[in-house]
């Protein structure tokens, strides 16, 4: 036992020693939980649209003042030439066209019916439906202001609620993805490239001729992993706590046991590559291919997993950091217990075993 | 022989708190063979490192070639050779590749460098071995590949850092005999060694200790001074009274 | 000059001869291509709905009816209860939530307006955002038929109706893939370039080779720039890689002039690997300059815009993504791509790459010290 606490305080000084990595370590997570917390978000605003009024009339002008004050909308071009349209979408900045006909006013008075076209840059689809559905409800409110006298009969008038995340923050979703992202990070590719290093360097022979078991000596690099991973864990929490006021609704205890369960996957994922590999640079491309991107791609974070074909969304099932993304999910913003997570957990449990039984078992073949 | 190439004045190196190198002092001349000892961690390779232009001095004056260590750097380079304790060939590339990208980057002619690397080669018998990749040669003809392509251009010193580390007596003894064709042809060379039977090869030697030049003179003439038979004594009772080393 | 020339050699002699950066520039644009849009898809659409029926009415079922055959929305619930749908929602088998109190039908019709109560699991925003209006404008839609067919023409003053005409460009069937080929194809060239060229030079410092070129008379430019060119040319070949591979799987042809991509690409790609050779001039190991450029990828593909809007930041990221390169190049990609913007529509942003490439560099060759 005194051997282990030896190679592990010697394991760490190495981490310690590189300051630029460290650095980067702690400051992903941070970085990462700002940018989601108050940077990104999904509500669209402040969009840039054109107005072009051929009616110039009383209605017209009072539909363009009630867009203006809206948040959703920056007014910031009146023409009178509908073949601008397409200049300023091509310009990049316009995202939405309206365009209101000649006589507007007398053909809603008097012919009670009157026509706006709605023109969008559908480049993004999302951001046009979004602006139409916006400016279309600014039109309808308008229009039933118009019929105030003539109180409309049998009114549906629906109540809408916004479950968890009010706001419509993307980080509710993401808290969650940077923990999965950061420990995939440190465990896998740390631990990979750090012991193909020793690898390369020749370093790892003398350590292995040592009487110490090869395999502790693989453990006590693994050690001071776990224990920075679980402290990113805390301070992902804490910020997302203390700064972004998101609170952990389950049970904290549950939730880095949890997490240290991932921590494990991922090591053993670590260790089974670098037992594989080589020099630095394999080893940097595996993790970063082969474990990186999936998790990002198909782990449900970023990337909604319900809209992948079906042949991705078979592939997700074997991404660990899906599993663990669910979890955590579950625990921290609906609060969930154990009792509604068994499943993943257990799933995630068998993966890690599956892992360690071959990684071990390579390790073993690797050394003989 | 009195011709000065090397010329220090108390040059130095600090790293922090730490002196490195202590106001050397030091003249070498053209042609000589003038090898450079001191126990690991003396200061020899940042003394070199210094005298190549790849390291600016912390204080003291360098004249090398002719011209000053801290303004006309690139000058010197033009004018010497270097090889590293590590070796620095591209490994990814051929032995005849590396000639002519070196041969290329010192500003030889395409001319030049054809009969260079014909002369070169024959020179080392490396010709079945010419479009092999450097990577896959034994670590004794990496080595004087090295100190081949560090005197292509024709510098007027060479400056090699440990060049036979790890290096079979053989083959050390071939490396020699390339050291002593240039230095015929009135290249100097400025040598680091750990191997005591080398340090019996140069002209002149001066030793290293704790980032000081503790003595300076031909072989000879300090076996004399030290009233002991062999080299290895000159430098034991020298440099046990290190305090640095590894 | 000459000195530039055999620098070129030896680089493109090392490049081809490594496998990994071969396999990297060949396989990376297809997968990531072939990949990524199928996966990065925030078209909204199977929002899945769960609905609690109190009323069990011929309006109610009316109503369900007209949501689920608007195909937005796959109907994965009919509770009886709110806690039942609402456990639907933890287990993420519902994004919203439709409750029609008991009573529906009948208070419509005495008392001439009636409530419904809408939950929307707002965790996925823009789901949330986009499935609660298509809900409620579902909902308008059927309150307008059943008002006409209760009134059915009688009463008072006549309704002044505002028709509402839209039309999509650029991508009338708002196909979200079209949106997410060109960003995607951005961030693959700035991954190549970024992390060739910031592992380029570190790796000669690690081998020790960069030893053997600093004591050469060798001038920092030739340096940097027979470095730059070869990657430069490698990213060319990554683009014209990918637009290949965007027209076979995706159809999409750019509306814009090709050239005027190109020489965008070509100037970005300068900058682009002018910043990873700046990266790769502060580190000592490749595992810190692959650290510090993941770092730095995630920061500027998260304030890029490539998944959320830019306009919707608040001001002080807007500013961070004006130092932000890949930014201008998303940007670009899509007007030239998809709208056919000209020339005269990028004047700025070609100015602000050009600065970049230039300031980069500089930065480069200013750090990238031949002395200690």
């Amino acid at each position: 036992m005194k051997q282990f606490i030896t190679f592990v305080r010697k394991e760490f000084a190495h981490v310690l020693r590189d300051r630029k990595t460290l650095l980067i370590l702690f400051g992903m997570p941070i970085m990462q939980i700002l940018i989601f917390g108050f940077a990104l978000t999904n509500e669209v605003k402040n969009s840039a649209i054109v107005v072009i009024d051929y009616a110039q009339d009383e209605a017209s002008q009072k539909l363009i003042s009630r867009i203006e004050a809206s948040r959703y909308f920056e007014v910031n071009k009146l023409s009178t030439d509908h073949h601008q349209i397409e200049e300023s979408f091509k310009a990049g900045k316009v995202k939405l066209a309206l365009i209101f006909p000649q006589n507007f006013y007398t053909d809603l008075m008097h012919q009670n019916k009157a026509q706006i076209q709605i023109i969008t840059d559908a480049t993004d689809p999302n951001t046009a439906n979004t602006l139409t559905n916006y400016v279309t409800a600014i039109i309808q409110d308008y229009q039933s202001d118009l019929n105030q006298s003539a109180s409309l009969p049998y009114r549906i008038i629906p109540e809408t609620k916004m479950l968890y995340n009010p706001q419509l923050k993307s980080v509710h979703g993401f808290v969650p993805g940077v923990m999965a992202l950061v420990l995939m990070l440190v465990c896998v590719m740390m631990t990979a490239v750090s012991i193909v290093r020793e690898k390369e360097m020749g370093t790892m022979e003398i350590l292995l001729v040592s009487p110490f078991k090869p395999l502790l000596v693989i453990l006590s690099k693994a050690v001071p992993y776990l224990i920075l991973s679980l402290i990113n864990v805390a301070s992902i929490l804490c910020l997302s706590v203390f700064v972004l006021d998101l609170p952990v609704n389950g049970s904290l205890l549950l939730l880095f046991a949890e997490s240290t369960l991932f921590i494990i996957t991922c090591l053993t994922i670590g260790i089974f590559i670098s037992v594989r590999t080589g020099s630095q640079q394999v080893a940097m491309l595996i993790s970063l291919m082969g474990m990186m991107l999936p998790t990002i791609l198909f782990s449900g974070f970023m990337f909604p997993i319900e809209n992948m074909p079906k042949v991705l969304q078979l592939v997700t099932n074997i991404v660990p950091a899906k599993w663990y993304y669910i979890i955590v999910k579950l625990i921290m913003i609906k609060g969930l217990g154990f009792s509604a997570i068994w499943k993943e957990t257990l799933i995630l449990a068998s993966m890690t075993l599956f892992l360690l039984i071959v990684s071990l078992k390579n390790f073993k073949i690797r050394l003989a | 022989m009195q011709d000065v190439v090397i010329k220090t004045d108390k040059l130095t190196k600090r790293f922090g708190d730490f002196v490195a190198t202590n106001a050397i002092t030091l003249e070498v001349y053209k042609g000589e063979i003038f090898g450079f000892l001191g126990a690991n961690g003396a200061g020899k390779t940042t003394a070199m490192r210094m005298l190549c232009g790849l390291s600016k001095p912390s204080s003291g004056n360098a004249v090398i070639a002719g011209y000053d260590v801290y303004r006309e750097t690139e000058q010197i380079k033009k004018n010497i050779g270097y090889m590293s304790q590590k070796f620095s060939l591209y490994e990814d590339l051929t032995v005849l590749e590396n000639i002519r990208f070196f041969g290329g980057i010192y500003g030889l002619t395409n001319q030049q460098i054809k009969t260079k690397s014909e002369e070169l080669i024959a020179r080392l018998g490396l010709e079945g071995e010419a479009k092999k990749l450097v990577g896959s040669l034994p670590l004794g003809w990496k080595q004087k590949l090295s100190f081949s392509v560090a005197v292509l251009h024709e510098p007027k010193i060479v400056f090699l850092d440990e060049p036979t580390g790890g290096v079979d007596p053989v083959t050390r003894r071939q490396f020699w005999d390339l050291i002593y064709a240039a230095a015929e042809q009135g290249v100097t060379i400025f040598v680091t060694t750990h191997y005591m039977d080398e340090a019996e090869y140069c002209n002149r030697i001066s030793i290293m200790v704790d980032g000081k030049v503790e003595a300076l003179d031909s072989p000879t003439q300090l076996k004399r001074n030290f009233k002991v038979s062999s080299m290895d004594e000159v430098f034991y009772q020298l440099a046990r009274g290190a305090k640095r080393g590894d | 000059m000459r000195t530039v020339r055999f620098l070129l050699q030896k680089e493109f002699r090392q490049i081809f001869r490594n496998k990994a950066i071969i396999a990297m520039i060949c396989v990376m644009p297809v997968v990531q291509l072939a990949v990524l849009p199928w996966a990065a898809d925030y078209e909204v659409k199977n929002v899945n709905l769960a609905v609690v029926d109190h009323d069990h009415s011929t309006f109610s079922r009316q109503l369900i009816q007209t949501v689920t055959a608007s195909g937005y929305f796959r109907l994965t619930g009919y509770n009886d209860s709110y806690q039942d749908a609402m456990h639907l929602v933890e287990r993420d088998q519902a994004d919203l939530i439709l409750e029609i109190p008991a009573g529906f039908e009948r208070n419509l019709v005495r008392e001439n307006q009636q409530k419904l109560f809408v939950a929307v699991n707002a965790i996925n925003g823009t789901k949330a955002n986009l499935g609660g209006a298509y809900l409620a404008a579902i909902i308008k839609n059927y309150n307008q038929t059943i008002r006409t067919e209760l009134v059915s023409g009688v009463t008072g003053d006549p309704l002044h109706l505002i028709e509402i005409t839209s039309s999509n460009w650029f991508n009338p069937l708002m196909n979200y893939k079209v949106y997410m080929v060109p960003g995607i194809l951005a961030i693959l060239i700035t991954m190549v370039g970024g992390f060739l060229s910031a592992l380029n030079i570190v790796k000669e410092k690690e081998v020790g080779t960069i030893e053997q070129i600093n004591v050469t008379p060798i001038r920092k430019h030739h340096f940097i720039l027979g470095k730059l060119i070869p990657f430069w040319v490698l990213g060319n070949i990554v683009f014209t890689l990918g637009l290949i591979v965007s027209w076979l799987i995706y159809g999409i042809v750019p509306e814009g002039n090709l050239a005027v991509l190109y020489l965008f690409i070509a100037i970005y790609l300068v900058s682009v690997l002018g910043f990873g050779l700046l990266v790769s001039t502060f580190c000592e190991t490749q595992q810190q300059a692959m650290f510090i450029m993941f770092f730095f990828m995630m920061l500027f593909v998260l304030l890029g815009g490539l998944f959320t809007s830019i306009d919707s930041m608040p001001e002080w990221a807007k500013t961070v993504t004006r130092f932000n390169p890949v930014r201008y190049l998303i940007e670009v990609m899509r007007m030239v791509m998809l709208k056919g913007s000209e020339i005269k529509n990028i004047v700025a942003h070609l100015i602000i790459v050009t600065l970049f490439a230039i300031g980069l560099n500089a930065l480069a060759i200013f750090n990238y010290k031949k002395t200690s």
